[in-house]
């Protein structure tokens, strides 16, 4: 296999609480919670081993690009330790310690924020990371409680503790806890902020279980999968983690694309907006900052800020799962999707991308560098993701809306739809009865009632087939009454 | 004011303090079971073999596959049993079963020298079944005439007779869901053989002395041979009272075949597919109340949907009919109850223990009389309320009745009730796509275990020559705070700083004999315990004390790590002083508590009696707003007021309500079990089965604003220094989010409209019953709303 022999085969080191730590004897696909476990590290806990609880959550030192790093609390459970090769770890117990306890921990204690203590490692980092955030600031009016922007007066921002589950306290003093932390104190987490954090080594690990590469280049990384077309691809690994967990999975090879510049990049032009497949959601959300409102609305409700420190948009469309909170918003922004192998790149509608359950035209060789949004954008659009828990569920039916209103006529409607077919779709009939059209109540009656016959939902333990079609139609009649001229008038 | 319940001057317990272990979990110090795991690194890993199959015949076992993989080390299969197979105490549950009897249940365990190599052992051990009928539902089980254990009835006066006389008869079917425990650990043992050749065992159970006999029988050794530890827990909340066992005795079979440690840790997976739930019921009742809203007669009949084996049901069955009244006098009753039997998971203790399921259904009968009775729910409810004098349908007197009216004035005014309801009103009026709710609902909650012989406990307490002292006593901590008041009452005990007393985990070596850490009944029962260890102990220093002093030991009093006498003003002496001197006149410095509850009595036949010490009580107002375009709802405001006796622990306290509360709101809004009912190859599979398909509360889920009080000025004779128990009660202020939604609901249909609510309520069926209350003519129905509903017609609702 030539990309062995290209490759310097050193074993990884992780810094962790401010230590040196050799690899040692784990597993390719030892995930980072296994890893500390077997490492005297048993602060983090296993609760769901699918990213859903929290309690694994340790702090990571990532870039904030901007030129200093942000500790990020990221689900431990998810992540190969291989994958971490190189970077510096915080976990509950580098902290503090019983004795000399973190601002956070003496806040958690002080409170009655631990009763079972089992998830409380894992609420610590997540509640350190946003402790520390750099453009945590004090709120300068009184916080208005709107329904996705959760934020105490000391700017602390309650969804940075979405992925994190307790069974005991019923969170209000958490809540607390989070809201009478001051800034972050001076101290050697808080200057480590102003330099970049640590680069990642090409990292190639060889265990009987199998083999894990970090390609730092996107040539490398094509050309890998070129030789090794049914290599496994991870950015984030927030799904391969839970196949590895749940369903046991191993892989002969595994391959990190996360860190290649052409897919861990934000770019702006007058036409478009290009957004690097393997980028985290959460730093999406940052370099944003609003510029496309659609993914301002839905970036909150996609899974937890836990989940979104390490998830992409390429790992949301890779998978090609009918249920993905991104598709639906993607489509209606018309975005376009760019594919590359070794043999080249290819650009087309991310509305040709889906085939069929978990089918896409992504071929063999093939993966998504990025999305492009085109500009202009739509001047009215919403996300509406319709699931049992408000934070942190997966979608029975996400339908997204870009409509452009010009002189109170529909002159373009785009609408994407999850959760109601085999893969994401457009609602094309629903699209052609509104284009053209006032809006007015008559016209979204009328398509309401044809964008409820879109798609085939089928009923789960999610919801019944009636419930998601149902939806369909109500979502559009919410959006027109929160955006009617009637609701202006009010 | 009795010896148990009076409190000495300047005593520890009742303040706030943080839980004992809080500066451990927040450094990630606290230790459980599965990471002492981590310091036996030979342990071996057990893995479970599951069934495919709802019901099954097992026709042969193949394990030649398996034990080819490298890291497999044994299989165990009930060969390996040196006692009795079986896991429960009806024996009707074998450990290593020749039939499966539901899907997921655990046929053989691999053990592996690591995980991984025990999982794909387990994948590659070849069963051979022979699939068998499966009964899944409740309803199914109904139909079958499949039931298993006692079935029991409550009566009282003459129910049908009283019935047929009443003004107004409402009658239903109300069928509500079981909930998963969802505790953030899952279930884990660890066991070992030390140098004598004792069994010891890490369990993460709610009661070490019966994984002790259950590990006893299993390995046909006697109980003195086995020791078992629960360090803490990373939650239970019933759920580890008997399920817990099994594992335990894996773990101990395991290490005595191979000679290592062996590790068994639940996946949340194997958790949720494996072990029991909180019961579902289906219940149908008859209601009737006299024209101004007297409830004068109830008939009902209670399925408990059981699962494939007995487990806690019957006593489960048993404080859900002890519980169909909540805080309502009904002077005439009938109620059947019975449990049913099917291919499921063995459900089980969850915090509540039946009495959620039987207050559930009276309140739900609450909710649906009211408009029919054209009364507002809560006249209703505080109309039937138990007045003092007036007895339970089971024959006890409620003592202190005028509390249930003290609590309920109290969260009316706490929440300003009167003026939020003309708000909500005027809200509603207002808008007609998103409407509001305010309800207020009761709760009675009986405490002490109704099997009179489990209220009993014992503690050990050291005082060491240095005045340190050490306690040991026979319950666990799952985080609600039991050891943290412990060492309270030890320090109010002895006199002495709550830095001066030290906690050692609970093990059978060190307490024998002891009930589960279940029943809301932990802090009754070793409090009671522990202090009167610390009292023998008090005894004994005082006579000491009394001549260093120049007193008698009667008037020697110990306050804070100080010892003085009555009327000497010149000397005071330390703990320690007083300690080392009785040491050197060779005065016993340790003692063995005891506690049992008094005047307990319970005939399980009849099912009448006093089985309760006390009723423990509280009111809930809550407040929330649906949105009609998806039936999602959020609770904007919740307002308790709880009675825990005189606090032990305000701090501790208060988190067991809100914690209860917030628990209570995940069973009846959103944690939504479904079982594959089909006929389709995966009959009987869980279908929510992992935290991203089964959604417990989160941050989501928190009131907006929530206000919890504790009652002032509680003292409960019947308990250690005045207190009440606290760990159960609270789940069932939680009905008020439930009738809060019905409440919001109703303001979509006309006046006098009963609203139908499925449990839990999950925004599909508020959705849903959002759409009944339109269809019913509801007021100002928004014409896009019209259109939908005539294309998607209403499904038949029960």
């Amino acid at each position: 296999m030539t990309t062995s022999e290209s490759r310097v085969n050193v074993e990884p080191t992780f810094t962790i609480n401010g230590s040196e730590h050799p690899f040692g004897p784990a597993t390719s696909h030892a995930t980072a919670l296994e890893w500390l476990r077997d490492n005297r590290l048993a602060g983090a806990k296993e609760g769901c081993a699918e990213g859903e609880c929290g309690a694994c959550a340790v702090l990571v030192a990532q870039t904030d690009r901007e030129g200093g790093t942000s500790w990020t609390a990221v689900n431990s459970c998810l992540v190969p330790m291989a994958a971490l090769d190189g970077q510096e770890l915080v976990t509950s117990e580098g902290l503090g310690t019983p004795e000399e306890l973190h601002p956070v921990q003496k806040a958690m204690a002080a409170a009655g924020g631990s009763q079972c203590g089992y998830c409380t490692p894992g609420f610590i980092c997540s509640m350190a990371g946003e402790y520390y955030r750099s453009d945590r600031k004090p709120a300068e009016t009184e916080p208005s409680p709107c329904e996705h922007g959760e934020v105490g007066e000391n700017g602390f921002d309650l969804h940075s503790l979405s992925g994190n589950l307790c069974r005991c306290t019923g969170y209000r003093p958490i809540r607390d806890a989070a809201y009478s932390l001051g800034p972050a104190d001076v101290d050697s987490m808080k200057d480590r902020l102003q330099s970049p954090p640590p680069s990642y080594p090409s990292t190639d690990l060889f265990r009987t279980d199998g083999r894990f590469i970090r390609a730092t280049t996107l040539v490398e990384a094509t050309e890998l999968l070129a030789e090794n077309p049914t290599a496994v691809l991870v950015a984030g690994s927030t799904d391969w983690g839970v196949e590895v967990n749940l369903r046991a999975r191993r892989a002969p090879l595994v391959i990190a694309i996360d860190r290649i510049p052409e897919l861990d990049s934000i770019s702006f032009s007058d036409n478009e907006v290009e957004i690097g497949a393997a980028t985290p959601l959460s730093e999406i959300e940052r370099v944003l900052d609003g510029r496309i409102p659609l993914l301002q609305q839905l970036i909150p409700q996609f899974a937890s800020r836990l989940i979104r420190n390490r998830a992409t948009l390429g790992g949301n469309l890779g998978t090609g799962s009918p249920i993905g909170d991104s598709p639906p918003a993607l489509l209606s922004l018309e975005a376009q999707i760019v594919l590359v192998s070794a043999k080249g790149e290819r650009v087309l509608p991310l509305s040709e991308y889906f085939t069929g359950y978990r089918a896409t035209v992504k071929r063999q060789g093939e993966l998504i560098k990025s999305l492009r949004i085109p500009l202009p954008l739509s001047n009215l659009s919403a996300f509406h993701k319709i699931a049992k828990r408000r934070f942190d569920d997966i979608s029975s039916v996400a339908v997204a809306f870009s409509f452009q209103i010009d002189d109170a006529v529909i002159s373009k409607a785009v609408i994407g739809l999850g959760g109601v077919a085999a893969t994401p779709l457009r609602a094309y009939a629903t699209e052609q009865t509104l284009v053209g059209q006032p809006w007015t109540r008559e016209t979204i009656r009328r398509a309401a009632t044809v964008l409820a016959t879109e798609g085939t939902p089928m009923s789960d333990h999610r919801a019944s087939s009636r419930y998601r079609s149902i939806m369909l139609s109500s979502a559009l009649i919410k959006f027109y009454s929160q955006n009617s001229p009637e609701q202006e008038r009010k | 004011m009795s010896d148990l319940s009076r409190r000495p001057n300047a005593p520890i317990v009742g303040e706030s303090v943080a839980h004992e272990s809080a500066r451990l979990h927040v450094t990630g110090q606290a230790l459980y079971t599965d990471d002492l795991a981590q310091r036996a690194p030979d342990a071996l890993t057990a893995w479970p073999v599951q069934s495919p199959h709802a019901h099954a015949r097992v026709l042969s076992i193949d394990i030649s596959n398996a034990m080819a993989l490298p890291g497999v080390v044994r299989i165990l299969t009930a060969d390996d049993v040196p006692g009795v197979n079986d896991a429960g105490i009806k024996h009707d549950e074998p450990l290593f079963p020749s039939e499966a009897m539901f899907y997921g249940h655990a046929i053989v365990w691999v053990l592996g020298e690591t995980q991984d190599a025990a999982r794909a052992g387990a994948a590659a051990v070849v069963i051979d079944y022979e699939p068998l009928p499966s009964i899944i539902s409740v309803t199914e089980a109904i139909e079958a005439h499949s039931f298993q254990g006692m079935a029991r009835t409550i009566s009282r006066g003459n129910a049908d007779q009283a019935l047929a006389d009443a003004d107004v008869i409402v009658s239903g079917v109300t069928e509500f869901s079981g909930q998963e425990h969802f505790y953030l650990e899952t279930h884990a043992a660890l066991a070992m053989v030390d140098e004598g050749g004792q069994i010891f065992i890490q369990s993460s159970t709610q009661h070490p002395s019966e994984a002790q006999e259950i590990v006893s029988h299993v390995l046909n050794r006697p109980s003195h041979e086995i020791t078992v530890q629960s360090l803490r827990m990373g939650g239970a909340f019933g759920g580890k009272e008997m399920q817990s066992h099994g594992f335990a005795a894996i773990a101990a079979i395991g290490t005595l075949v191979t000679g290592k440690p062996v590790r068994l840790r639940l996946n949340r997976t194997l958790d949720m597919t494996m072990t029991g739930k909180r019961h579902g019921f289906h219940t149908t009742w008859n209601a009737g109340f006299s024209s101004d809203g007297r409830l004068l007669a109830l008939t009902a009949t209670l399925t408990a949907d059981g699962g494939w084996c007995l487990d806690m049901s019957e006593a489960v069955l048993g404080r859900a009919l002890c519980h169909i009244d909540n805080a309502y006098f009904i002077p005439n009753v009938h109620v059947d109850g019975r449990i049913s039997k099917s291919n499921k998971t063995s459900q089980t203790a969850f915090r509540g223990f039946g009495g959620p399921q039987g207050m559930l259904m009276i309140e739900d009968i609450m909710g649906r009389s009211a408009p029919v009775l054209g009364m507002r729910p809560e006249d209703l409810r505080k109309k039937n309320f138990y007045r003092d004098g007036e007895t339970t349908p089971y024959g006890m007197p409620v003592r202190h009745a005028h509390r249930i009216t003290d609590l309920w004035e109290g969260a009316l005014r706490n929440s300003g009730f009167v003026q939020r309801r003309k708000e909500v009103d005027t809200f509603n009026e207002q808008n007609h796509d998103v409407k509001r709710g305010l309800a207020i609902t009761p709760v009675k909650f009986g405490i002490s275990f109704n099997l009179v012989a489990f209220n009993q406990a014992g503690a050990l307490v050291h005082v060491y020559k240095d005045g340190s002292v050490l306690i040991s006593h026979g319950g666990t901590e799952m985080g609600q705070g039991l050891h943290t008041k412990m060492l309270q009452v030890a320090a109010t005990a002895l006199g002495v700083p709550l830095s001066s007393v030290k906690l050692a985990p609970t093990r059978t070596d060190k307490v024998p004999n002891t009930s589960a850490t279940a029943a809301s009944s932990g802090t009754d029962l070793n409090g009671g315990a522990v202090k009167n260890a610390c009292e023998q102990i008090i005894e004994r220093i005082s006579a000491v004390a009394g001549g260093m002093l120049g007193v008698s030991g009667k008037d020697v009093r110990f306050s804070n790590g100080q010892v003085t006498g009555l009327g000497v003003r010149d000397k005071s002496l330390s703990f320690a002083e007083v300690v080392l001197r009785a040491y050197m006149q060779r005065v016993q410095l340790w003692a063995a508590g005891f506690y049992r509850t008094e005047g307990l009595h319970w005939n399980a036949d009849l099912m009448q009696g006093e089985p309760f010490k006390y009723f423990a009580c509280g009111a809930a107002v809550t407040e929330v707003e649906i949105d009609s375009f998806t039936g999602a709802y959020k609770t904007r405001r919740v307002d308790i007021v709880h009675d825990a006796g005189d606090s032990l622990s305000p701090m501790i306290d208060i988190g067991q309500i809100e914690g209860g509360y917030v628990q209570g709101v995940g069973w009846l809004t959103l944690e939504d079990l479904r079982w594959d009912e089909s006929d389709g190859p995966h009959r009987g599979r869980l279908l929510t089965q992992s935290a991203s398909t089964y959604k417990i509360p989160s941050f989501s889920e928190m009131p907006e604003v929530f206000n919890v009080h504790l009652l002032d000025q509680a003292e409960e004779e019947g308990a250690v220094y005045g207190s009440k128990a606290v760990g159960e009660p609270p789940f069932m202020l939680a009905f008020s989010v439930r009738e809060a939604i019905r409440d919001a609901v109703s303001s979509f249909a006309p006046e006098g409209y009963s609203v139908l609510l499925a449990s839990p309520a999950t925004p599909e069926e508020v959705f849903w019953s959002i759409q009944d209350a339109r269809d019913a003519g509801g007021t100002s129905v928004d014409d896009l709303a019209q259109s939908l509903r005539a294309n998607y017609p209403s499904p038949a609702r029960p």
